[in-house]
């Protein structure tokens, strides 16, 4: 049994639907019925167990439950039971408010196993507030181009229009092809998202005082060059460095990140107090060296097979 | 604070000059004083909070920051202050947040020792873009793009004056500027920088690509190969002044002292000494006194300076920028014949029967040390910056030789992520590699991702930031000269080298040879 396995494996338990942890291939599938539902969306036909929020089920003698993690729809920790050990796997989370998925849900346990995408004290996410009014300042400043928002098209585009809704921004946003499928999954989930366009194949002239979301793929190609003066945005975590944003040619950086900043990874460690942390899926050196000055039980898990740049 | 940081940021993120130029100009326009002076002064690098260096902010992450959390954050971000701006716990909010001017006032009128806490004091009223434009305001190098004539420039757009009466009443002015905004904004008279000895910009040359021009209607110079230099003295004071307008009096306090006339005259800095047509001295001799603050005695015994004049633009207080090359021409005749002339000339017109007889002149010159020609229409007034059509600097071809990649480098700012700082090295006579010289330009971004990939993956070693490569690659390096060098272990140093060509096709050993160098010697 393997959880996120970066190879098919016989029995996989997925924390949630992003590419680096769900892949295809695999024999048996457990995962949330969100999860499943994504996996089958981006690879057809899988078929798999859907375990819901706090339900659980046995295999070989373990306990296995799967609780909100609060990263995107559907996304889940998985908490194993043995013998009265409890081990919990973080997948990928974050603890702020996401009106596009159930809130993160502590889970007491003995090791925590914790992702560390943004373990390094230079990132503290700001609010999101002040990152969409960012946005939507922009936006009024440049009636007669665009705004073209690089956006991950699973979870990070879908919370960037749920956001804009929540500011009170009614107006239809124009979505890339690529996203289409995903923000009617999310619909179909019970989140709203407003009125969507697809801005593929529209004129320049219909595309003036848009918002305009798209995969960060997308950003430099020739999709690109036919918005009426685009101005580039990001929503992305790595967006507070700035030599990081600039590399990437962005102009309007936003800090927005799907992912537990270093306050919010510290925070959980002093809440859950576990006896053990493992430290995988980014900055394992900082978080180890902050669990050591707080006298704190971590090692490194360094896996394989995982690019933590994309989903920021 | 929180305006000037977003004006920071938005220069940071924006890749149009005119763009750029319409932000500070905006900037500029809505801010009250003084905060718009401090941020003008700021940008145009003319703000010097002597309190805080930055050792100091290093000084105050150390003693907040555990050390080794510290340098993995500076290693990622890339950027000392950037770092710590990042990391500083968040206590901002409400309306707490300092001005640009309350800013400079508690940091000028503290000590050095003291810098620090009042630093920390008002990195807690700031937000994270707050608190590096701070740092970054404090320590001077603000790293956004912006030279001080982009600066200037928004100022003009931003009050519809022209940027050369910006330049011409700037260095009479000191930051915060009150007296710049008073006048742009049409309230007052230009300010008369009358009676401070002030810095005029320099009139600058349009390299000559190819075709000629008529020598009855340009008049030939040499152009020297030394530092541009101007001399203003009011009598009073003399001061000196280099390209960009920073003064230099006190790298060489002689010549200042020995200026005993009134006026503002252009010429060129050089030591004296045996090469360049007998009495100037290589280039490298004057790099000895460059950027010293103080010279001692001795110094200014071993590399004795004079200066070689080109140009007059006042004579006295009479403003003679207004009249033709020629007229000035017999002016500044007038004018030198009665300065010291163990430390002041007279640049010498070439006389030169035409066209093709200037050009065999300009072609024996390599062996005296020349840089080139100056070729300037007799009838042309001094004007600021570089005007099309009136003059020409003509120079030597470069040399060129073979060179061999033995270490690279990342480089800075948008280039940190790139291997593009290069050290090179030709072949000695028992076939050694030693390096000559350290390139950094000269070649496109794609031959720039080409020689970063190559860097990458023919890494020998690391020392530090640097590698070593694979002896295998030859770099065909461009320089305007070649000198003898005691700091280098090959014992010759060149003068502006950057990367020609890249020559993938030639193999390593077929590169120059050290002595093929020396014989280029000047
Ligand atoms: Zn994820
Ligand atoms: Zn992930």
């Amino acid at each position: 049994m393997w959880i996120d396995p970066s190879r098919p494996a016989e029995r996989a338990l997925v924390t949630h639907g992003h590419a680096d942890h769900a892949r295809s291939g695999h024999g048996a599938v457990w995962a949330t019925p969100e999860t499943l539902a994504i996996m089958a969306l981006r690879y057809g036909t899988e078929m798999g167990t859907p375990v819901p929020y706090g339900d659980g089920f046995e295999h070989g003698g373990v306990k296995i439950s799967f609780h909100p993690a609060g990263h995107v729809l559907g996304s889940a920790q998985i908490l194993l039971e043995h013998a009265g050990e409890r081990v919990v796997v973080t997948g990928d989370y974050k603890r702020r408010f996401d009106p596009t998925c159930t809130p993160f849900e502590p889970v007491a346990c003995d090791v925590l196993i914790t992702e560390a995408t943004f373990g390094l004290p230079v990132f503290t996410h700001p609010p999101i507030e002040d990152e969409i009014a960012k946005l939507l300042a922009a936006r009024d400043a440049n009636v007669d181009g665009c705004i073209v928002v690089g956006a991950y098209a699973l979870g990070k585009a879908q919370r960037v229009i749920a956001e804009l809704r929540r500011a009170g921004y009614d107006a239809p946003i124009y979505i890339h092809g690529a996203m289409q499928k995903m923000c009617d999954l999310y619909a179909a989930h019970n989140v709203p998202l407003g009125d969507l366009i697809m801005a593929t194949g529209l004129a320049k002239s219909e595309l003036k005082g848009a918002i305009v979301i798209a995969p960060p793929s997308a950003m430099n190609d020739r999709w690109a060059q036919r918005l009426p003066e685009p101005i580039t945005a990001m929503a992305s975590g790595w967006m507070r460095v700035r030599q990081r944003a600039r590399q990437r040619n962005v102009e309007l950086p936003l800090v927005i990140s799907d992912h537990a900043d270093w306050t919010e990874l510290t925070d959980t460690l002093l809440e859950l107090r576990p006896s053990e942390t493992w430290i995988t899926h980014g900055r394992t050196d900082a978080l180890g060296r902050w669990c050591e000055l707080h006298q704190l039980k971590a090692r490194a898990l360094d896996l394989i097979g995982r690019e933590d740049e994309d989903e920021g | 604070m929180q305006a000037f940081a977003a004006l920071i940021d938005g220069l940071i993120y924006t890749r149009s000059r005119d763009l750029k130029i319409r932000l500070i100009a905006d900037y500029l326009r809505i801010t009250p004083d003084p905060d718009r002076g401090w941020a003008l002064a700021a940008l145009a690098g003319t703000l010097n909070i002597a309190t805080v260096k930055s050792a100091a902010i290093r000084a105050m992450a150390e003693e907040r920051f555990d050390p080794m959390l510290f340098r993995m954050s500076r290693d990622y971000v890339g950027d000392t202050a950037e770092t710590v701006a990042l990391m500083w716990p968040d206590k901002s909010g409400g309306d707490a947040a300092p001005t640009v001017s309350e800013v400079i006032d508690l940091l000028n009128s503290t000590s050095r020792a003291r810098a620090p806490a009042v630093l920390a004091e008002l990195m807690d009223r700031l937000d994270a873009n707050g608190r590096y434009a701070l740092l970054k305001l404090a320590t001077g190098g603000m790293r956004v793009g912006i030279s001080a004539r982009l600066a200037k420039t928004a100022f003009g757009q931003a009050f519809g004056v022209s940027v050369d009466d910006v330049e011409e009443v700037w260095h009479a002015l000191r930051p915060p500027y009150t007296e710049l905004f008073v006048w742009g904004e049409g309230r007052t008279e230009r300010p008369d920088p009358a009676d401070s000895a002030f810095f005029r910009p320099f009139m600058l040359a349009h390299p000559l690509e190819d075709g000629s021009v008529h020598l009855d209607e340009f008049a030939a110079e040499w152009k020297w190969d030394g530092i541009r230099i101007q001399i203003a003295s009011t009598g009073g004071e003399t001061r000196l002044f280099s390209r960009g307008g920073d003064e230099v009096t006190g790298s060489f306090p002689e010549i200042a002292a020995a200026f005993n006339n009134i006026g503002v005259v252009d010429g060129e800095l050089l030591v004296r000494g045996d090469v360049q047509g007998g009495e100037a001295a290589s280039f490298n001799a004057l790099q000895q006194r460059l950027g010293r603050k103080n010279v001692t005695a001795a110094m200014q015994a071993e590399y004795p300076v004079f200066v070689r004049l080109y140009d007059i633009l006042f004579d006295g207080s009479e403003d003679l920028r207004g009249q033709p090359w020629t007229a000035r021409r017999d002016r500044l005749e007038l004018f030198t014949a009665k300065l010291d002339p163990a430390r002041f000339d007279l640049s010498a017109v070439i006389a030169a029967r035409d066209f093709e007889h200037l050009a065999e002149i300009r072609a024996a010159a390599r062996e005296a040390a020349i840089e080139g020609v100056m070729l300037k229409r007799r009838d042309s007034l001094y004007l600021a910056g570089r005007k099309v059509g009136l003059w020409y600097k003509w120079k030597r071809e470069p040399l060129v030789a073979d060179c061999v990649m033995m270490y690279a480098q990342r480089g800075s700012g948008k280039r940190s992520s790139y291997y593009s700082d290069y050290t090179f090295g030709c072949w000695t006579e028992d076939g050694n590699l030693l390096p000559v010289g350290k390139a950094y330009s000269g070649f496109s971004d794609e031959e720039l991702k080409w020689l970063d990939r190559f860097v990458r993956n023919n890494t020998v070693a690391r020392f530090g930031p640097v590698r070593e490569v694979e002896k295998s690659l030859v770099l065909e390096v461009a320089f305007d000269a070649v000198h003898e060098s005691k700091r280098h272990k090959s014992g010759v140093a060149m003068r502006f080298p950057r990367i020609s060509r890249l020559r993938r096709d030639k193999p390593a050993e077929e590169a120059d040879t050290i002595s093929a160098l020396r014989a280029m010697f000047d």
